[in-house]
This record gives C-alpha cells, structure tokens and sequence, in this order.
C-alpha cells in the first residue's frame, strides 16, 4: 500500500507525452548525420548553450512539479484509508519548508520582522504597537543583530557546497572529454580550457556552476529565512515564483501539440495541393486572422469558463480545476496561434512543389502522402523549429498579459502574471513592497531572455540565410 | 483601380461571414443564454423563472437559427442569429448589459484611443527606424553587437513591467506626470506623455531588431553596390537608398494596424485608467458582458480588413512598379 495517492493531471499526462516525443526526436537526430550537423552548431555556440542550461535547469523544476500526488491521512482505526483534498507535487515534497512556512502577512526578504506593525502585549502586560518577529523567517537568532553575519556564514556555507558540485561537473566533464578523444587526464583539462572548438561546452559549464553556487546559496538561506519575502497572505514568494515556472513552461509547450498538428497539416496541405484546398485553408486562417488575438482568447477563456463552471464532473479536486482551465488555455493559445506558422508552411511548400526531384517524385508514382512525408516534410522541419522555438518566448510573456486582463490561468493557480497582479497595488503603499514584484521579474525575464538566446542560436544554426546576421 | 477596390471590398464579406459565425457559434452555442443568464443572476438567484426574464430583458429568448412561431419571414429573421449577430453587419451593436448603446459608446470612446496609439505609432516609428538605420550603419562593430544585445535583453521583459516601472518612477518618484488618468481637450497632454513614452520603450526591443534586420537584408542587394560605386557616401546609401527601398516591408507591417488603432490597447488603458475603447474591452471581459465583446470582435476584423486593403493601395504610393488591376 502506498502512502500516497498518484495524481495525473492532465497537463502532466500531456506534458509527459511531449517529453516522450522531444526524446523521441532526439533519438531520430542522433542516428541521422545531417540532422545532427545543425545541432553540433548549436553545441559550439557559447551563449546557446548557457541559455540551454538556464532552460534544462527551469525545465527540471518544471518537470518535477508535474509529478503529482495526494498525501496519505493518518490512519483513524477502523477507517478506510483517506487521502489529503490537497495536491501536491514531488517538488512540494522537496521544498516542503517554503511550502509550510507561512507567515501571518507581507515581510520583506531576510527579513526577522513583520512589514506591518501589530498590537503586542510585553511580559509585564502592556500593549505596545510594534513590527512583531516573524514566525519562521530568522526565527533561531536569539538576537536580530546577529542576522548579516548569520546570513553571510550560511551563504557562504550552501555556496561551497555548489561550488563542490560545480568542481564535480566540471571533473565529469574532463574524464567524459579524456574518454572520447582518447586522451590523458592532463590533456583533456587542458584542452576543455583552451579547446576554440569546445567553447560552447566550456560557456554551460561556467553558467552551471554560477547556477549550482547559487541555488546552493539559496537553498542554505531558505530554511532559515524568507529569501525573497512573503506576500499578502504570507506565502513564500520564492516559492510561488519556482511554482510558477510550471505554468509558464506549460503555457510555452502544451500549445504547441495543438499548434503543431493543425499548422503542419493545413499549411502543407494548402501549398502542396493548391487550388481548391488552398482556398479553403487561406480562408479559414484569414478569417481567424482578422479577429484581435486577445479578444479571440478573451471570448474563447470566458466560454471555456463557463462550460468549466456548468460541468463540475470533469474534476474532482481544486487542483484539477484550475489544471483543466490551463489546458483549455493552452488549447486556444493554440488554436490562435497557428496561422503564422501555417502561412509560413504553405509559402515553403509552394515553392519545394516546383522543385525537380518532387516533380521527378510525382513521375514515378510515388503518392501524395509518400511525397509530403518524405520529401516535403523534412524540408521544412527547420522552419517548424526555429518558429516553434521563437514562440516559446513570446507564449511565456502572454501568460502573464493574459492573466492581468482576466483571461489567464486560474486566479489561485501559481503564475507570474497572478503575482504581477497581486503585486501591483502595492507599489502605492510607503514604504513599497516590491519583492514580489522583482520575483516575479527575474524569473520570468531569466526564462525569457534564455529562450530568446537560445532562439537565436537555433535560427543561425539552422537558417543558412541568417549565417553572418545576429 | 476601383474595380479592384470593389473586389477586395467583396472579399470581405465571406470573411465577416466566418468571423460572424465564429463569434456566434462561441458566444451562443458553444455557451448557451442560460449560462449568461446563470453567471450574470449569481449562484443565489438561479431559479427558471430568473433566468427566464433575464433572458427576455436581454433579448435572449429567441430560438437560434428558425423560430417556428413566429410567421412569414420572420420565422428566418426574428432569431438570436438575425437579431443579435447580424445585425453587426450594419455596425448596429444593440445594448449592452448595463442597457446603454454600444454604438454610441464606440463613437465616445475611440476618441481617447486614438490620442494615445496614434502618436505612440507615430513616435515609435521614429524611433525604433532611427535606432535601426543607426546599429545598421555601425554594423559589425562592437556598437552594433551591444544594440543587439540590448534589444534581446529589452525584448525579454513583459510588458507590464514597462507600465509598472514607467508609473513608478515617472508618476511616483519623481512626480513628474499624474499616474493615471483622463481629461478632455488640451488638459490631456500630460496624462498622455507617460502612456505613449511607455508604449514607445516597451516596443524598443524587438522593432528595433526587426527593422534592423530588414535594412540588413537590403544592404546585399545589387543597387546599394551600384549605389556605392557611383562613389556616394554610405551615408547617403543607407538614407535615401536603402530607407527608400525598405519602405515597402515597413509599410506591410504599419499601415495594417492603422486602422486598429481606434481600438486602443487593452493593457495601456487599463493600467493608466483612460476611457477609451481597450479599458471598455477589459472592463466588459471582467464584466461577462458578450454584447460587448462580440462587437469588439467584429469591429477588429472590419478594421484589419480595411487595414489590408490600405496596405495594397499605399503599395502603389511608395512603389511604381505595384499596379492594381
């Protein structure tokens, strides 16, 4: 018997198929040599791969928060076994002290203080109005003024524990690189160093062990203190932004499943078949086209609302509620979003139609589905990449647009837009609250600006147009 | 010229038939007027008889597309899809929620979109051609790599985040304008700085970038080399050259939106609290009120439509070779 319940949402089950299918690609192009050349590019580009593994390093977090369950009861005699209403994730389960330590309101980060002052009664029984000590944050210092050297001895403690991780990668990185080249130990740190070829390598190296000193750091401080602050109800706000890369990662990807299919399809569809086809899809992406975006995802978010709200047997808990409004979401993200592709598409495909060898295809009888799948397809793939890749961004950024319109993920759902939103207002208090503001933004521009990055690698790599361009 | 004007104006319609029957289809079918009518009584309040008035106040209680009870024509015409979705096409919007006049409010309200989007295209323009024209003639220095690096870095910031922070420091901070807000008439210049200056920096990265790339592309092409070997400065090249043959890219992508810009932008108005149609747009997604929202969506496709066939006569403007037959 397990002493958990396994939950399988349906953004999970989803996501977990796209995974299935992006290691599925990854197999396809490591056995293919020309697909892989594109890739090797990729790999020896400095900022792609420190971008590529700010993304591993969210998309990790997003991975493992999409691993869910309902915790075991305790046990009453002579009850059958319940389980928690509440969903949790193995995420949860490792950052159990962020998810645990609530506070009574707002308290700025490190802080040992409430940010908001509150009747105290003192050991003789007066009642004095004075910013009471936090619950939880810097609650084990006897005395607050010892709270910078304490902070300082900690940080530094968790950060040479993530430096001993970073010197760890870089050693499996020296035998991984002896192994391959047939090397000594000598050379090959030498070479990984030195190497011009090996510069990409060396760059994601360098961000990993920023990154690993720095979640050491972090992950030092944040059992003893509230790093970045606590919001209105107390939250911990680093934990609502880690929660929070979930949903912007989903938002990113699930809509691409829907995207995909219907721009592949239609687009190639329409270039490869002309006349007739050609008119109905041009006309149906037109006529999606014309309408505003946000008002076609406004009109689409609010009648997905109320089917959710009139058909209440579709989920079971909170959780699943507001999971199943993210996947319509994403759904009708994708449903908008794929003209521009499809577009794209049928331009690419026009073009290849008239090619010779398609042609000479045609001659020989090979059929229609043999010619797309074969000849057409692998000819375009390199634009559904690189689009599918400059999108991410732009989905990660509407999220929070949307949410702030009301259109978003559920108000209780962890989102940067939801914490942009709460956090808005109270830039007009005095002093200001900010950090859940700055949370929310470095989180999403680290995302952002990585995706961007590696987008760009991506499309130099892959677009020998762009080859000498930035 | 006019028999093309015509035709494209014909093309049209098929495609606010689909857009019509989009937004019908989502608004009527998809989710009933029993479900408007539930959401707007409030959980408390839901009985038959409620929802039923509701529905007769609203107008909503027609059959969708035949309505046998009525006689002769108006069998086809007394209906939810006649009454309330084609009579769009006459830019009659009926009522909303509230019972005021949709069309009326559009009229009113365009007004206060139009003085922020316009001079924030305009000025934005500007700016991000200046800033372009500027990288592209220090190309290939470590001027150009930083712009680049710039607009990527400006480019991965939200939106909302220009708004908070231009509210912040210009409003708050330094007190320079007011944070939100709107009069009529001359008065509103100063609450017009900050939400145009927002919208300018916030569009600073990526139109920088794509204009960039687009003079970049221009620069490979045979008369900038002709250009160059009659001896002209680079500078006259990439002015009057390039900038003139890049005009026509630059207008497929500006001219389309100008129509739209009476419908003003959602989050800009919302957050500087001007009454124009963007916060009317978000002040009816808040309020479920469909009315609304289903005449915004066909106003946007009406002026997206007129956008496109602006962008093929101004083709004719800036390009002798385009005619249009």
């Amino acid at each position: 018997m397990l002493p958990f319940q396994p939950v399988v949402l349906w953004s999970d089950a989803l996501l977990f198929l796209l995974l299935a299918a992006v290691l599925a690609f990854v197999r396809h192009v490591r056995r293919n040599d020309h697909l892989r050349e594109p890739w090797r590019r990729v790999a020896g580009s400095r900022l792609g791969m420190a971008s590529a593994v700010i993304l591993a390093a969210y998309a990790l977090i997003g991975l493992l928060d999409s691993l869910h369950y309902r915790p075991q009861l305790p046990i009453q005699p002579g009850q059958p076994v319940q389980y928690a209403a509440e969903v949790l994730s193995v995420f949860d389960a490792l950052a159990e002290p962020l998810r645990t330590r609530v506070e009574e309101t707002y308290s700025a980060p490190f802080a040992t203080h409430l940010f908001v002052k509150k009747n105290l009664t003192q050991d003789d029984g007066r009642v004095v109005r004075d910013y009471p000590r936090l619950k939880y944050g810097g609650a084990h210092l006897q005395d607050p003024a010892q709270r910078t050297a304490d902070i300082a001895t900690r940080a530094l403690r968790g950060a040479g524990w993530g430096l001993a991780a970073a010197v760890l990668a870089w050693g499996v990185a020296v035998l991984w690189l002896g192994r391959r080249r047939e090397i000594g130990v000598m050379a090959a740190g030498r070479a990984l160093l030195h190497d011009p070829a090996l510069g990409g390598v060396r760059s994601a190296l360098f961000t990993l062990g920023l990154l690993l000193l720095a979640t050491g750091a972090v992950a030092a401080l944040a059992g003893h203190y509230h790093v970045l602050g606590t919001d209105k109800v107390g939250q911990d706000v680093l934990y609502l932004a880690l929660k929070s890369i979930r949903t912007g990662l989903l938002i990113g990807t699930l809509t691409t499943l829907i995207l995909l299919p219907l721009a592949l399809s239609l687009g190639v569809a329409a270039g490869y078949f002309g006349g007739r086809t050609d008119d109905v899809i041009q006309y149906v992406y037109t006529t999606l086209n014309s309408i505003p975006g946000v008002l076609l995802i406004a009109a689409a978010v609010l009648v997905a609302q109320v089917y959710i709200e009139s058909n209440p047997e579709l989920y079971d808990t909170a959780a699943a509620r507001s999971d199943l409004r993210l996947v319509f979401l994403c759904g009708i993200l994708g449903i908008t979003s794929w003209t521009g592709l499809a577009r794209l598409l049928r331009g690419e495909t026009l073009k290849l139609r008239e090619l010779e060898y398609i042609q000479a295809a045609r001659a020989f009888g090979v059929s229609h589905l043999g010619i797309l799948g074969r000849h057409i397809l692998p000819n375009v793939s390199h634009l559904i990449l690189i689009t599918l890749v400059i999108d991410f961004s732009g989905l990660v950024l509407a999220e929070a647009v949307l949410s702030y319109v009301g259109v978003g993920v559920d108000p209780v759902m962890a989102s940067w837009g939801n914490m942009i939103n709460g956090a808005r207002l109270e830039l007009a208090r005095e002093p200001v609250v900010w950090w859940q503001l700055a949370a929310a933004f470095l989180f999403m521009f680290a995302l952002v600006l990585a995706a961007n990055l590696f987008a760009d690698s991506v499309r130099t790599a892959f677009d020998p147009r762009s080859a000498g361009q930035r | 010229m006019t028999a093309y004007i015509v035709r494209r104006l014909l093309y049209a319609i098929p495609i606010l038939i689909g857009v019509n029957l989009i937004t019908f289809a989502l608004f009527f079918i998809v989710n009933t007027p029993d479900d408007m009518a539930r959401i707007h009584l409030g959980a408390k309040h839901v009985t038959a008889e409620a929802i039923e008035r509701w529905k007769r106040e609203h107008g909503y209680d027609k059959p969708l597309f035949y309505n046998g009870e009525a006689a002769g024509v108006a069998r086809l015409t007394d209906t939810l899809f006649v009454q309330k979705s084609l009579r769009l096409f006459v830019f009659d919007f009926g009522q909303a929620d509230d019972g005021r006049d949709i069309g009326r409010e559009i009229r009113e309200r365009m007004w206060p979109s139009l003085a922020i989007a316009l001079p924030t295209l305009l000025t934005g323009l500007a700016v991000y051609i200046s800033f372009a024209l500027l990288l592209v003639f220090f190309r290939a220095t470590y001027l150009d790599l930083a712009g680049v690096v710039l607009c990527v870095v400006l480019m991965s910031i939200s939106g909302l985040f220009y708004v908070i922070g231009g509210q912040y420091l210009l409003g708050k901070l330094w007190n320079l304008v007011p944070i939100s807000g709107y009069q009529p008439g001359l008065d509103a210049v100063k609450f017009l700085v900050l939400p145009v200056l927002v919208g300018v920096v916030s569009g600073i990265g990526e139109s920088t970038r794509f204009y960039r790339t687009l003079f970049l592309e221009e620069m490979h092409k045979d008369y900038v080399r002709t250009a160059r070997a009659k001896g002209l400065a680079e500078s006259v090249v990439l002015f009057r050259h390039v900038l003139g043959n890049a005009m026509i890219p630059i207008l497929t992508g500006v001219v389309v939106v100008i129509p739209r810009l009476f419908l003003g932008s959602l989050i800009v108005e919302s957050f500087f609290g001007i009454p124009g149609l963007g916060s009317y747009t978000i002040d009816a997604i808040a309020a479920q009120d469909f009315a609304i929202v289903r005449a915004m969506v066909f106003l946007g496709s009406v002026l997206y439509i007129l956008g496109l066939l602006l962008t093929d006569l101004s083709y004719t403007l800036v390009d002798p070779r385009v005619r249009l037959e």
